[in-house]
């Protein structure tokens, strides 16, 4: 039983990070249809924040307080200004955006060598993060515990902008109909900048809370980007709720499969999984209702 | 009517790139640059696929690493038997640094026969491709959704191969293979023999996608490309036609993989991953992705410069390949191939612009 339970938190751990890293790309991908490659990049800028305000503030808790908001401001900048040199004017071909935000993500990567250098770095967690919680035999590690609050704080907080606020309105206006939206007097260019300074600043927050979790480096983006875009892929376009669930079922079958074999073979497993899913469901789980044909 | 001059214009480029590739380069280029151009012809063999695929089906073909390291896989595992057996030894080298046992794994048997492999090279990939394909296809999961399945599966290939050292060799890959089919591979004049055998079998697949693009079914294709709907509503099947698309273009990477490893003696995970494979697709963007000639001139210049430029200027380099990638294919979608193109129209304003036609639901013509 308890290695069950361990198992699972294990799995929803994993999920937790799947889902903050996937919740930016709900956002650009699922809602606006942009496949970003360099919101690996976003996270890894996220990351470095990290690292360079704990160089000027020596107490990793405040550090680290600071840097969430900090680093989603940093991504989200970065992410409006890829907005506005390059990503809008490739609006009606998707698929080539994957290409050039490639590109972005190869000079994005090779800036961070540059001023970081090649090896990875490491911050110090606080001492509140780095130790255990036990419960009925089963271990929490606080610092995944802390990664898992803040997925829930960051959907709730998302949830809570699309569903009641002005922008969010308007964030979802443009999603279910462009045209409609702009004939009615919404600023499209705008909200779809406003939308993907959003998404890329989550990226941020999720590279911040990965610096708990492993080392930062030049490429720590190219690990996630593909097992987040797979989230959103079987989530569904246009909807939160398909992503949350999504990132904790991966998660959970990841560290279930790893537990019984190996975890090259887990990967593996879970790709088969996700093929057989989408015979099923092949526009994810949840979906938004349109009488388009595409 | 066609001109005398319309007409001989493709066979005579033909002609010109096969007196060019079997004729001047071997004589004008050394030894060693002639391998680096064979390594770099087996990348453009690779893009005539995805030019099939992607230029005329618009299928994201971001897996071609798969294709590419299962043919690549399936001639490295019957060479290293090939070269295992001619020392004496039952199992090839790394298995008896990682391998538990003495006994070859069950898989690994039947490579050990030559007519077997070779035709492995081809059949695996496109096995995979017809599978894969059925299932997405049928499904419609198409655009941006195909891109990334694809892409994971590259990932998923390349993780699960790091995963199984003792039987693949892990991250090193199947390395150091000394022959090929009895020709020892530390012979110049066998690594020749393989450069013309790569250079022939490009010019081959290059005239087998020609024949492909201009034929009634390449017509279907670009079809499906620009409206799948409409097709469908025809009465063609999109899927099938996508599938076979599909299903070629991982054959064609599958023996170039396959011609990778006696050209450059090495297949290992790094080579099919996720970068790699955005590599195959970006070739063939900068050269023009529908254009044949255009994506393999492509292939070969981005692998050029990336292996003369990074060891030179790595950090510069790295810049100029992004820039590259965001210039071509965010202005220059047609490809380099289009440049003269793009050139001509801006210099005569006067041609009318393409519209495009759309249309809206119940708009009476």
């Amino acid at each position: 039983m308890t290695v069950v339970l361990n198992q699972s938190f294990t799995g929803i751990s994993i999920g937790a990070v799947l889902l903050l890293i996937a919740l930016g790309l709900t956002l650009t991908f699922g809602q606006m249809g942009v496949i970003n490659m360099a919101h690996g990049e976003f996270i890894m800028a996220g990351a470095y924040t990290t690292y360079v305000l704990q160089k000027s503030i020596s107490s990793a808790g405040l550090s680290l307080l600071v840097a969430l908001p900090l680093a989603f401001l940093v991504a989200g900048a970065m992410g409006a200004l890829l907005e506005w040199l390059l990503i809008r004017r490739l609006y009606t071909r998707p698929l080539d955006t994957l290409l050039v935000t490639w590109g972005v993500s190869l000079m994005l990567q090779q800036l961070a060598r540059d001023v970081f250098g090649a090896p990875n770095v490491q911050t110090a967690a606080p001492d509140l993060l780095t130790g255990n919680i036990s419960a009925g035999g089963v271990t929490f590690a606080n610092n995944r515990l802390f990664i898992l609050g803040l997925a829930l704080l960051c959907v709730l907080g998302l949830t809570l902008v699309l569903r009641f606020t002005p922008l969010g309105r308007r964030i979802r206006a443009v999603v279910q109909n462009r045209d409609l939206a702009e004939v009615s007097g919404i600023a499209t260019g705008r909200v779809d900048r406003v939308t993907f300074f959003i998404g890329s600043g989550l990226a941020g927050v999720a590279g911040v809370a990965l610096t708990l979790v492993g080392p930062i480096g030049p490429t720590m983006g190219t690990n996630y980007i593909v097992d987040a875009f797979l989230v959103v892929v079987v989530g569904g376009i246009g909807q939160l709720r398909g992503a949350v669930i999504t990132a904790f079922a991966l998660g959970v079958l990841q560290s279930v499969l790893e537990y019984s074999t190996t975890v090259s073979v887990a990967k593996v497993g879970v790709l088969v999984a996700i093929v057989a899913f989408l015979q099923w469901r092949p526009q994810g789980l949840y979906t938004l209702r349109t009488r388009s044909l595409a | 009517m066609k001109t005398i001059t319309e007409r001989l214009r493709v066979p005579g480029a033909f002609l010109l790139g096969a007196v060019l590739l079997l004729g001047i380069a071997p004589v004008a280029l050394s030894d060693f640059r002639l391998s680096l151009l064979a390594k770099y012809l087996c990348y453009a063999i690779v893009a005539v696929g995805v030019s099939l695929a992607w230029g005329r089906g618009g299928l994201m073909v971001l897996g071609q690493g798969v294709f590419f390291g299962l043919g690549g896989y399936a001639m490295a595992m019957h060479l290293k038997l090939a070269d295992a057996a001619d020392t004496g030894e039952k199992i090839p080298d790394f298995m008896q640094l990682y391998g538990t046992s003495d006994a070859l794994p069950w898989w690994w048997k039947p490579f050990a026969n030559p007519a077997f492999a070779l035709a492995m090279t081809v059949l695996l990939p496109m096995a995979v491709a017809a599978l894969v394909g059925f299932l997405v296809f049928r499904r419609r999961v198409k655009g941006a959704y195909f891109a990334i399945l694809s892409q994971a599966l590259a990932a998923a290939l390349s993780i699960w191969l790091i995963g199984q050292q003792a039987t693949t060799g892990g991250t090193n890959g199947l390395t150091d293979i000394q022959g090929f089919f009895g020709y020892s591979l530390d012979d110049p004049v066998n690594q020749r023999m393989v450069y013309f055998v790569i250079a022939a079998v490009l010019l081959l697949l290059m005239a087998l996608a020609r024949q492909l693009f201009v034929s009634r079914y390449g017509e279907l294709l670009v079809a499906v490309r620009d409206s799948e709907e409409r097709v469908r509503f025809l009465g063609y099947d999109p899927a099938n036609v996508k599938l076979v698309a599909y299903v070629v273009a991982a054959g064609m990477a599958g023996l170039a993989g396959a011609l990778f490893v006696p050209a450059v003696g090495i297949i290992s995970p790094a080579l099919i991953g996720i970068v790699p494979s955005i590599g195959f697709v970006i070739g063939a963007a900068v050269g023009g992705r529908a254009s044949l000639v255009g994506a393999v001139l492509g292939a070969i210049a981005v692998a050029w410069a990336q292996s003369t430029l990074s060891d030179e200027f790595p950090a510069a380099w790295t810049y100029l390949q992004g820039l590259l990638f965001v210039l071509a294919v965010g202005f220059l979608p047609g490809g380099l191939a289009s440049l003269g193109t793009v050139l001509r129209r801006r210099r005569t304003p006067a041609t009318p612009k393409e519209e495009k036609v759309v249309v809206m639901a119940g708009e009476a013509a």
